[in-house]
């Protein structure tokens, strides 16, 4: 037991690390490729000034995405072997299919956008920028496809103790991997909108090429308000998705432990899973029926009734899964969204930002929103799931490696977590210097 | 189809090492060629804009592998746990030294980030050296496809030798690239440098091959074998010293590649059909059939890898020609 709890501390810190750094990168890389998509259009040089301020930032987060990421693939195999085994047959392929499809493409283009702004006619290097923000989502999608087959199982059959493919087609057009993609991707969008809106605020505030700031903050913000609405809506259609699909894990979210008909929304409550009950609860009435189902009178079944039929259906054994971590990622997960699209819509309102200081100073920590946001989305999305590793499927405890003694992990476990430590405040002290540098416009270094 | 497959992997790792292989040997001679930040920044840009996609040939091998054969993919991974987890290490300090170095221009800041680099190559180089050298001789792998031997037992002699002679071989193609890609002082050195390597390179092969016969199948086994590809690939390191004598450095280079190409080859032509040889029972070896996915998959996979690796090879092939040229001191920007 020590150590599945140990591979899924690993798996829950890498996983996290490695997402610190890929939503920026599919929502940037799109933003530039915009950005310079103007540029060609309009000759205007103020857009390949932006574009080539934000290149360095894109790069060391792309590195940073790449590297973290390596960790990730070796890691299904690493501490997750029976699960390799029991799943290689379905998800080996969305992970070869991604490095085929998206990988060679993103880090050979990244490179070829970077190095041949003087190699390259304006016209093929603007294909260079769009084919890296293609290659990142088109990664994007793949893993996530792999991902929605865990969630919700489909286009498979079971053989001599493992899951085989059964249909590629089934498999790729999971009703998941569709709320999934289009939820990441539009977060993206609202997280990259949100770092430049950020960086913008930093120059504006200090005056500093306000020229090309004010166009940078309008277009931003415009991204910024796009993505984190859209984001709300897909999630909102997502949850619906869920509640058929994993209801264990959405009653989890709201806290519901008794089926209700109409069911309320607990705005805040402080849920114990011991006592099955909530501490300290504020509702809003039928909130959670319309939510769920358009419909303020509809029955909402409750994590004991919901326990009942897992049991009945699965066996005897544990299927609730952490209510109140599950219930305060969902609040902040959605909590730091209405926030976001809030300040976009301040952000796009101001016609002169540099007449709103508070604002600006508002804006610069604004980042941290849909990290949070985010982060919180995918704790609810992957412990939500308990105890399944592959929803219905395979339990997390079947699929640990069972060579692999818990010393190794916890070595591991360290080594890794303290580099990545050091790492991040590498990354981020970068990232930052390169965004406050005293002539941003001025190209950092091109090469190495 | 199991063979194709089989076949796959081979390129991708072909692909890998033929590539990564002059990533690696740059990295490992950085710090001994560059003496000044600005040489240094020459080296590094010679396989700037490659090394990423070089190494997505390794990360595409994963995941082939995962997909053709989950069975080898779980239990090398599971098995080699530490010595992998030094290798992520090892390619984590390597990736973010490349973007990190030149973000700083204090001279402590960017030395520092040159010797992780150079550490960040040598030790996925050594550990790659050990992997091949483990795979050729067979891991104690048990009836249910499990390795419970941890870190020890990889770390035997043979297994040693193959690493020693992977750094040699990938210092001595890294140098090689270096003579044809730089210009000035370090072209220069590398050129003083690389028949040394060759010699040390070619010293160590002799004898790794001829341990392998001795000690391992590879090369004896009936029917496919390993044994006219490393003819060839020891052939072609012979060329690569005669033609560094000749002052002819690009078929130095071709040939080098070659040499990686072929001996890819003669470790997989080795194997086959088998992929992990388990040292407890022959019957317990991971084989392109045991191994496999199911028929169905291995198909959806094929036709995939149809359509796009030839479009992929295409763009690759484009990136190489847009930079090809030589760099010097001018060429670095401001």
């Amino acid at each position: 037991m020590e150590t599945v709890a140990l591979a899924r501390w690993q798996f829950a810190i890498t996983t996290i690390y490695h997402w610190f750094f890929v939503p920026l990168t599919l929502g940037l890389s799109l933003l530039i490729a915009i950005l310079e998509t103007r540029y060609v259009r309009s000759g205007d040089e103020r857009f390949k000034r932006l574009v080539r301020f934000l290149g360095p930032i894109l790069m060391i987060n792309f590195a940073m995405g790449v590297v973290t990421g390596i960790v990730q693939e070796f890691h299904f195999g690493l501490n997750w072997s029976e699960y390799s085994r029991f799943m290689g047959d379905i998800f080996g392929a969305p992970l070869a299919i991604e490095a085929l499809l998206a990988f060679y493409l993103e880090s050979t283009f990244l490179g070829v956008w970077f190095f041949g702004w003087d190699k390259l006619s304006q016209k093929a290097h603007l294909v260079t920028a769009w084919l890296f923000a293609l290659g990142s989502n088109i990664s994007a999608y793949w893993i996530l496809t792999a991902n929605s087959f865990m969630q919700h199982p489909q286009g498979f059959q079971r053989e001599g103790g493992r899951a085989l493919m059964a249909d590629f087609f089934a498999l790729i057009t999971n009703p998941n991997v569709f709320y999934q993609f289009t939820h990441v991707l539009t977060a993206g969008i609202a997280l990259a909108g949100f770092v430049v809106l950020a960086f913008s605020a930093w120059r504006l505030l200090r005056g500093q090429e306000a020229d090309l700031f004010r166009v940078a903050f309008r277009w931003a913000a415009v991204y910024a308000l796009i993505g984190s609405l859209l984001v709300g809506v897909i999630g909102h259609f997502q949850g619906q998705f869920l509640m058929k699909a994993q209801p264990l894990k959405m009653a989890a979210a709201e806290a519901l432990w008794e089926t209700g008909q109409p069911a309320s929304f607990p705005v805040i409550a402080f849920p114990n899973q011991q006592t099955r009950s909530n501490g300290l609860e504020i509702r809003i009435p039928a909130l959670v029926s319309f939510l769920a189902y358009n419909d303020f009178t509809a029955r909402v079944e409750g994590i004991n009734d919901l326990e009942k039929q897992a049991i009945a259906h699965y066996g005897p054994g544990d299927y609730i899964p952490p209510v109140a971590l599950n219930f305060w990622s969902f609040r902040l997960m959605f909590g730091a969204g209405l926030l976001m699209v809030l300040l976009a819509i301040l952000a796009v309102a101001s016609r002169q930002p540099e007449r709103r200081p508070g604002l600006l100073k508002v804006l610069l920590w604004v980042p941290i929103l849909p990290y949070l946001s985010s982060t919180a989305g995918w704790i609810m999305a992957e412990t939500g799931r308990w105890p399944w590793i592959v929803f219905g499927l395979l339990k997390i405890e079947d699929a640990i490696s069972p060579n692999v003694p818990a010393s190794s992990i916890a070595f591991s476990l360290a080594i890794l977590t303290v580099l990545y430590l050091v790492l991040a405040i590498i990354a981020l002290k970068l990232a930052l210097r390169q965004g406050t540098r005293s002539s941003a416009a001025e190209p950092a270094a091109e090469a190495y | 189809m199991n063979t194709l497959w089989f076949i796959l992997v081979t390129i991708l790792f072909i692909g890998f090492f033929t590539l990564e292989g002059f990533d690696y040997g740059v990295g490992i001679l950085l710090p001994f060629l560059g003496k000044k930040d600005a040489e240094r920044r020459i080296i590094i840009n010679t396989i700037g804009p490659f090394w990423d996609s070089n190494q997505v040939w390794m990360i595409t091998a994963g995941g082939a592998i995962f997909a053709s054969f989950p069975q080898v993919y779980a239990t090398l991974f599971s098995g080699a746990y530490l010595a992998l987890i030094l290798m992520l290490v090892g390619l984590i300090l390597r990736g973010v030294s490349f973007e990190f170095r030149s973000k700083s221009d204090s001279p402590r800041w960017r030395n520092t980030w040159d010797w992780l680099l150079f550490l960040g190559s040598l030790i996925p180089a050594v550990l790659w050296g050990a992997v091949v050298g483990n795979l050729m001789r067979g891991l104690a792998i048990d009836d249910k496809m499990t390795y419970w031997g941890g870190l020890l037992p990889l770390l035997n002699p043979f297994a040693l030798l193959a690493s020693i002679t992977f750094v040699a071989l990938f210092a001595m193609y890294g140098a090689n690239l270096l003579i044809l890609r730089t210009t000035g002082q370090v072209e220069k050195r590398a050129k003083a440098l690389a028949p040394r390597l060759w010699l040390v390179a070619t010293l160590l092969t002799v004898i790794l091959v001829i341990w392998t016969f001795l000690a391992t199948d590879i090369l004896t086994k009936p029917g496919i074998n390993g044994l006219i590809p490393a003819i060839l690939a020891a052939l072609s390191l012979l060329l690569v010293g005669l033609f560094q004598r000749q002052g002819r450095y690009g078929w130095a280079l071709v040939c080098s590649a070659l040499t990686f190409v072929l001996a890819t080859v003669m470790v997989f032509a080795g194997l086959y059909p088998r992929i992990l040889i388990s040292t407890l029972n022959p019957d317990y070896s991971l084989t392109i059939y045991n191994a496999a996915s199911s028929p169905y998959t291995l198909r959806v996979m094929t036709i995939v890898a149809v359509v796009f690796v030839p479009i992929v090879l295409a763009y690759l092939v484009w990136t190489y020609k847009t930079f090809s040229k030589r760099i010097g001191e001018k060429d670095l920007g401001y």
